[in-house]
């Protein structure tokens, strides 16, 4: 079965539109489909050290959404996301072991 | 009746270990990969081991193999899938004329999305021109796709040689090897190519599986929308089967490459014997071919009553692309070629396999000429 849920009913969680953030590793998700970039988030975001920054690119819009969430699940900290236009840098920093 | 297959550029036979290795996962290890449980985590541990021979195959990252549905659904999903990721700094994109009609048409479809295409020419050996290459590529064409071996005439081209003019341009390069693949070794790195499509049912695999080679850090716009799958660059649930088929196939074939030159001896023998019959002619380079490959004009005989005729005699050879062949009688690739239509319509296609042997040949020389002979007694167009 599959639920449609219409964001405009949801809370959208703020997000900070930044550049020229330098990240530690870069993770690029672009064109891969729902939910690669969550997965890719949680394995990469292993492999860093505290204080370390991850840039995940992806042209998913759903991950607007979804990665707010997972830091706020996770207690990570989101730095803020870049548009070029093509796809999201979105610049999740490590903040917790 | 005794039996000769050589028409494996349509399709080769099952191998018996590669059975061996699908049969499980057909039975009790049904399993859906994308699941945590045991049986599950059976059918993905299978399914990567199977990535791992299939990139060995072609010098290859596992990471960097991607399985679909055929080798046409990889030559689409290169075609489409580069040249939508890569819209933004061109839409210039260049292929060659005598292609295969997985990669022609997904070319003509991006034709229609607005894209400027290139159909190179070739020449009478059915060789791409790499100066036209040269004089069409600018620095927005961003993908150039040119066939590793040709499935009609057997002709190898220069991808070595098209790779590094495309690149210097700063365009990526596919090859189609479904047909070279498992007959000449094929080495992604010392090609320097970007993406290449292989397909299972043309070395001893099954059919229903094909693979692309993909680049690794290379970004590609998937044709099937779903979800992790295939590193959520191609979406649908595994053929689990058929993908470990594949796998084994895959095994089978880079142990079996040192049967290359029996096969050609075969194939050679083969060559000088039907070139006996007069008014045969070699199509394809004489030397630049697949060594299993070996491909005739035969005057005044229509390919379609030839590859007929000779089934009755246990014989099974090609006249054409199988997909293409029951609809178009004059060959496009020989059109390309320079051949004029009618001459066209005369193709002879025989491809040896690994399990051919001497007796097999000797059989066909001896059935060739009479049905040659037989058939152009009732041609209209045969004058001798």
């Amino acid at each position: 079965m599959y639920y449609f849920i219409n964001m405009t009913e949801q809370k959208q969680p703020e997000i900070k539109f930044v550049e020229g953030i330098v990240a530690d590793a870069v993770e690029d998700v672009v064109y891969r489909m729902c939910p690669m970039h969550l997965m890719r988030l949680e394995e990469r975001m292993k492999e860093l050290k505290k204080g370390q920054i991850l840039e995940l690119q992806t042209d998913y819009e759903g991950a607007l959404a979804d990665i707010p969430d997972w830091c706020r699940k996770t207690g990570n900290e989101l730095i803020g996301v870049e548009d070029t236009g093509e796809f999201f840098k979105f610049y999740i920093k490590k903040t917790v072991d | 009746m005794f039996r000769v297959y050589l028409d494996h550029m349509a399709t080769t036979p099952l191998d018996r270990e590669v059975l061996a290795a699908m049969l499980p996962f057909l039975e009790n290890s049904f399993g859906n990969p994308s699941r945590m449980y045991d049986l599950g985590a059976e059918a993905k541990e299978a399914i990567e081991r199977a990535r791992e021979s299939v990139a060995r195959l072609i010098n290859a990252s596992p990471n960097e193999i991607i399985f679909t549905s055929s080798g046409a659904e990889a030559n689409n999903l290169a075609i489409r899938g580069l040249a939508k990721a890569n819209q933004n700094k061109g839409m210039h994109v260049i292929t060659s004329e005598i292609e295969h009609h997985s990669t022609l048409n997904a070319f003509r479809s991006l034709q229609k999305e607005g894209y400027v295409v290139t159909f190179l020419p070739v020449n009478s050996y059915g060789e791409v021109s790499v100066e036209k290459l040269e004089s069409a590529i600018t620095d927005r064409t961003t993908l150039v796709s040119v066939m590793l071996a040709n499935y009609e005439v057997g002709t190898l081209q220069a991808v070595k040689e098209i790779a590094e003019i495309a690149h210097e341009k700063g365009a990526l390069v596919h090859t189609d090897a479904v047909a070279a693949a498992g007959n000449i070794p094929v080495d992604v790195k010392e090609l320097g190519v970007d993406a290449l499509s292989i397909s299972a049912h043309t070395m001893y695999g099954p059919k229903g599986v094909g693979a692309l080679y993909l680049r690794e850090g290379l970004r590609i716009v998937p044709l099937i929308y779903s979800g992790i799958q295939e590193e959520g660059r191609r979406g649908g649930t595994e053929n689990v089967a058929g993908i470990v088929g594949f796998g084994k196939a895959a095994e089978l074939a880079l142990r079996h490459l040192d049967k290359v030159e029996k096969v050609r001896w075969l194939r050679d023998k083969l060559i000088e014997g039907v070139l006996e019959v007069e008014k045969v002619e070699l199509t394809g380079h004489p030397e630049k071919r697949l060594p299993n490959h070996a491909s005739f004009i035969v005057e005044s005989v229509d390919g379609e009553a030839l590859m007929m005729a000779l089934s009755f005699e246990g014989i099974y050879m090609g006249n054409g692309t199988a997909c293409i062949s029951q609809v178009l009688r004059a060959s496009p690739i020989l059109l390309a070629m320079g051949y004029p239509s009618q001459r066209a319509q005369c193709s002879a296609i025989f491809t040896l396999g690994r399990e051919t042997t001497k007796r097999d040949i000797e059989y066909v020389l001896s059935k060739f000429p009479g049905v040659v002979a037989k058939l152009r007694k009732i041609s209209p167009l045969w004058d001798g």
